[in-house]
C-alpha cells in the first residue's frame, strides 16, 4: 500500500463518515458541521484526482460559501433560545432501505462494470492554466451562461429573500 | 467483465483491493450519493434537505473528475465540475431565499407542514 493509497483511504473515509453523519444525525448543527469535513474530504480527494484547482474552488465556494449560507439558514429560521436545534425524520426506515438498495446498487454496477481506463497512472501537472485556456474557448458559451446565471441568482435572491410590505399587504390575494 | 479485485495493473499482475482504482473512487460516491438521497428524503428541516442535495451535487463531481483521470477525457471532466459548483452556489443561495421566505410565512421550515400554496 503505497503513500497515495494511505491518502485515499484517510480522505474517503473523512468523506464517508461525515456525510454518514450529515444524514443521520437528530442535531442540525452536528450535520451542518460534518458537511464541513465531508467537503474537506472531497477536496482531498480532488487532489489525489490531480485536480488541483478544482480543489481549491472546493474549499472557497464550498466551504466558504455554501456551508456558510447554510448555516445563516440553520440560524435564521431556528428560535435561539432553543438550545437543541433538533430535526424531526419521517419514514426513515423506508428510506433507509430505498437509499441502501440504491446504493448498493450503484457500488455493484461500479464494480462489475469493465471501465475503459485509458490513463493509469499520468504525470501530475498543474491544471489552472488549461482549464483556463478551455474556459475561454472550447466551454466559453457555457462560462458565459454561467456568469448570467450566477447574475441572475444574486438579484433573484435578494429579491425573494427580502421582507416586502407590500405582499403583506395582498394576503387576501 | 472484470471483477472487483482483478483488474491487471500496469505490470500485468492482478492487484487486490487496496491498491486505488477507478472503481474506489466511484464507490465513494456512491455511499456519498446514497447518504445524500437519505438525507433528502427522510429530512423535515429544509436546510438539512439543501445539505443533502450539496453531497449528491459532490457525488456526482467526483465521478466527473475520476472518469476525467482515468477515463482519458483530459481536463473535460474537471471543467463540467466547476460548472457543477457555479450551479449549486447559485441553488444554495435561491434555495436559501425560499427557505428564509417560507419562515418568514409560516413560521417553520418543515416540508411535510409546508403544504398550501396560499396562506
Amino acid at each position: 500500500m503505497t503513500l497515495y493509497d494511505a491518502a485515499f483511504y484517510f480522505f474517503a473515509l473523512i468523506t464517508v463518515v461525515s456525510a454518514g453523519t450529515v444524514a443521520m444525525s437528530r442535531n442540525i448543527i452536528y450535520s451542518a458541521f460534518s458537511l464541513l469535513f465531508t467537503f474537506f474530504g472531497v477536496a482531498g480527494i480532488y487532489v489525489l484526482l490531480n485536480a488541483d484547482f478544482l480543489a481549491i474552488t472546493q474549499l472557497l465556494i464550498y466551504v466558504g460559501g455554501i456551508l456558510v449560507l447554510l448555516l445563516f439558514g440553520v440560524m435564521l429560521t431556528n428560535k435561539v433560545i432553543d438550545v437543541e436545534l433538533k430535526t424531526g425524520v419521517m419514514q426513515s426506515w423506508p428510506g433507509a432501505i430505498v437509499c441502501g438498495m440504491v446504493g448498493g446498487l450503484l457500488i455493484v454496477l461500479f464494480r462489475i462494470t469493465d471501465w475503459n481506463i485509458v490513463q493509469a497512472d499520468p504525470v501530475l501537472t498543474a491544471t489552472t492554466f488549461s482549464l483556463g485556456e478551455m474556459f475561454m474557448t472550447s466551454y466559453l458559451l457555457p462560462f458565459e451562461v454561467a456568469s448570467v446565471i450566477l447574475l441572475v441568482a444574486l438579484v433573484g435572491a435578494a429579491l425573494i429573500a427580502r421582507k416586502d410590505k407590500s405582499v403583506q399587504n395582498q394576503k387576501g390575494f | 467483465m472484470s471483477a472487483f479485485g482483478a483488474i491487471p495493473s500496469e505490470g500485468g499482475k492482478f492487484s487486490i483491493d487496496m491498491h486505488v482504482t477507478l472503481t474506489h473512487y466511484l464507490v465513494v460516491s456512491a455511499l456519498l450519493f446514497s447518504f445524500g438521497l437519505f438525507a433528502v428524503v427522510t429530512r423535515r428541516n429544509a436546510i438539512l434537505l439543501l445539505m443533502g442535495i450539496e453531497l449528491i451535487l459532490n457525488s456526482a463531481n467526483i465521478n466527473f473528475v475520476a472518469f476525467s483521470r482515468y477515463g482519458g477525457m483530459k481536463l473535460d471532466g474537471q471543467a463540467i465540475a466547476v460548472f457543477v459548483i457555479v450551479l449549486a452556489a447559485a441553488e444554495a443561495a435561491i434555495a436559501l431565499a425560499i427557505v428564509l421566505n417560507i419562515y418568514q410565512r409560516f413560521n417553520t421550515v418543515n416540508v411535510d407542514e409546508v403544504s398550501d400554496l396560499r396562506e
